[in-house]
């Protein structure tokens, strides 16, 4: 009780020293105040980011896994195409062999002009997929329907195509019934999927036209093993991806017959693989911050430091009249410390002003990928205690040198 | 609570140079006295008094205070007597000038941890009895010297110490101003006050009980006011002038 009543009446005391300086005290906290707002707007940005990428890696669909052909570098010559390229034997054991993949579908891509009416776009991907591949990639009908297994087994000339096609074709706005004509052969159109694009910061393209035909369809149409397939295929649950990774390496690798000294010849990829690099530099990036942190607030530690000195040396005629009516060494240190730790969290709140405008001026700048940055609490926080911290730790010296001082000496100072 | 030095000395070095501003003091203190200590400048009478005060530590000696030796206390204990035993009245004042008069007076009440609740109150009643009831709100700049010696004065007075120490307090003040602060002095001395003031005026010695006189950091003189060789000397004199301007009025 008593110690809270001293706390308060120094905070007091503190806060009354830092208004009659006010000058001082901004140009003192300068170092405070640059590296929290540095602080806040680095964490604000990061986490901003993060938001957005696992938002993207959310549009591209968690637990999905890709297995691709692959030629181990600097040893083309010993692995031709031949060798690597996956075929559907590969594709169609893959399943069974797997425990962790819920389902799989081989896709075969090739492009080919497209057109419709009057209008002809040259070159389209077109790619032939298995019904599970809407349940994988995440993408469902908007209109029509999505494809069935009779597709599949009777190889049948329907397609699905995406609003970019509706846009770039110029075709109704359901266009579900109307044939389009794909690599020279009537296609019926059965349903529109959603264009899920990933922006180009990612890796991704331009939203573009797509049309996609049922697997066994675009088998028949381009038998010849150059036209080469790859597997997407979605684990159990997300937590699975390493073992699915492993279940396949070690699937293909039998299926190919490798030996252990040889490489593998294919490439599993994961999304969660890059959600986890994508959290451990997150992460990097944070200590990076946090570096920061450290070095400004040395700095800005030095600088309170210098200013309590001159505080100290300024008020030794006061310190000595407290001390000559009964102030303890003990409460002028108190006095001093609270005087540091306010002047410090003076400039850590201005400086988490400072941060919110920049963090304000990131997110309104059209199409970077910041718009989800904001402060989170536990920033505000940390970078405040810092503060408080660095307060205690530059302030103690200046309040020991006040607190040791011998009332008549200081009394005596001019 | 009694005052009892022996064999105090203090020294002052300065770089190579000593200075030796006390040297051997023996003196005791009872309570309810009312001391004036004297001697010219330089003879060590601030010494004295800011060692009486526990400012400053003597560099030799005892000073034992209701029986209890100063040298074996810690900063904290001392604190605590200068905080509720002793108040000190400097010459210079020295009240904070950004401060109320009240604040000023309030400013031992804040390191005492018994006299918290009522401070104000407590502030307001020392400025009362000094009779700057109506200056409170007054910064130091903005009254005399003699109103800014009197919120010194409060100031030692209002933890209620047993001690008044005051070094040269009408140093600085005029004679009217200075009869004022001394008449308070012969107040809280009828109020049972222990009192031991500094001064180099005679006309202000003369009210106390017992003249110390310090020469050169030693005492060389401790009397009763009226057996004070010098003091009974000044009345003398003050006697025969008056005598003498009677009878020039008595020619005219
Ligand atoms: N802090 C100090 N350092 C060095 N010498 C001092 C100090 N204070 C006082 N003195 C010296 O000690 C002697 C006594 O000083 P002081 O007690 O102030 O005398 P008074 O108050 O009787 O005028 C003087 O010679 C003075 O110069
Ligand atoms: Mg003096």
């Amino acid at each position: 009780m008593i110690l809270v009543r001293m706390l308060l009446q120094t905070a007091v005391l503190a806060l009354q020293q830092l208004w009659a300086n006010k000058v001082r005290a901004m140009l003192t906290t300068l170092g405070i105040v640059i590296g929290v707002s540095s602080v806040v707007g680095t964490v604000a940005a990061t986490e901003g980011l993060r938001e957005s990428i696992l938002a993207e890696f959310n549009t591209v669909g968690a637990n999905r896994v890709w297995v691709f052909p692959w030629r181990p570098r600097g040893m083309e010559s010993r692995y031709p195409p031949s060798a690597i390229r996956m075929n559907l034997r590969e594709a169609d054991g893959m399943l069974r062999a797997c425990p962790s993949l819920a389902r799989l579908t081989p896709i075969k891509q090739f492009t080919a002009p497209v057109s419709f009416g009057d209008r002809t776009i040259q070159a389209v991907t077109i790619a032939g997929v298995r019904p599970a591949w809407h349940e994988i990639e995440g993408r469902s009908v908007i209109q029509g329907r999505e494809f069935g297994p009779i597709d599949e087994q009777e190889r049948r000339f329907v397609c699905l195509v995406n609003d970019k096609a509706i846009e770039e074709l110029n075709l109704d706005t359901s266009p579900t019934g109307r044939f389009l004509l794909v690599d020279g052969k009537r296609f019926l159109i059965v349903g529109v999927v959603e264009t899920k694009s990933v922006s180009p910061m990612f890796g991704g393209q331009e939203a573009r036209t797509e049309v996609f035909i049922p697997f066994a369809t675009a088998d028949m149409l381009k038998p010849e093993p150059i036209f080469g397939l790859y597997v997407a295929a979605q684990t159990r649950s997300p937590e699975l991806f390493e073992d699915a990774q492993a279940e396949i390496t070690f699937y293909m690798r039998t299926i190919r017959k490798l030996r252990s000294d040889e490489p593998n010849t294919f490439r599993v990829e994961v999304i969660e693989q890059y959600v986890a690099q994508f959290k451990r530099l997150s992460g990097l990036i944070a200590i990076g911050a946090a570096g920061i942190v450290g070095i400004s607030l040395i700095v800005g530690g030095i600088g309170i430091m210098n200013i309590m000195l001159v505080s100290v040396s300024e008020r030794t005629r006061e310190i000595g009249l407290r001390k000559a009516v009964g102030a303890r060494p003990s409460v002028i240190l108190m006095q001093f410390l609270v005087e540091a730790v306010v002047l410090c969290l003076f400039g850590a709140i201005i400086g988490l002003a400072v941060g919110y405008l920049m963090v304000l001026s990131l997110t309104a700048i059209p199409g970077f990928p910041l718009a989800k940055a904001s402060i989170p609490t536990w920033a505000a926080l940390m970078s405040m205690g810092f503060a408080a911290f660095t307060g205690i730790i530059f302030g103690m010296f200046p309040a020991l040198k006040a607190a040791r001082l011998n009332p008549i000496d200081a009394l005596r100072h001019e | 609570m009694s005052i009892v030095l022996r064999g105090i000395t203090k020294v002052y070095s300065m770089g190579e140079e000593k200075v030796h501003a006390l040297r051997g003091v023996d003196l005791t203190i009872r309570r309810n006295e009312f001391v004036a200590i004297m001697g010219s400048s330089g003879s060590g009478k601030s010494t004295l008094m800011n060692i009486l005060g526990c400012l400053d530590k003597p560099s030799a000696g005892t000073y034992e205070l209701a029986g209890v030796r100063t040298d074996s206390m810690g900063a904290g204990r001392l604190a605590r007597l200068r905080n509720q035993e002793i108040g000190f009245v400097f010459q210079s004042f020295e009240l904070l000038p950004r401060a109320t008069a009240l604040a000023n007076v309030r400013l031992p009440l804040v390191y005492s941890p018994k006299l918290w609740l009522g401070a104000t109150r407590r502030a307001k009643a020392a400025l009362e009895r000094v009779g700057l009831g109506d200056r409170m709100g007054h910064r130091p700049n903005q009254l005399s010297g003699g109103q800014r010696q009197r919120v010194a004065v409060a100031r030692a007075l209002v933890c209620e110490p047993e001690i008044l120490l005051a070094d040269e307090p009408t140093g600085n003040l005029d004679s009217k101003t200075s009869e004022e602060i001394i008449a308070l002095f012969k107040e809280l001395h009828r109020a049972g006050q222990t009192i031991v003031i500094v001064t180099h005026e005679e006309d202000v010695a003369r009210h106390a009980d017992r003249i110390i006189r310090l020469r050169d950091g030693r005492i060389v003189s401790d009397h009763p006011t009226r057996q004070d060789p010098i003091h009974a000397d000044y009345l003398r004199r003050m006697a025969a002038e008056a005598q003498r301007a009677a009878q020039e009025e008595g020619v005219l």
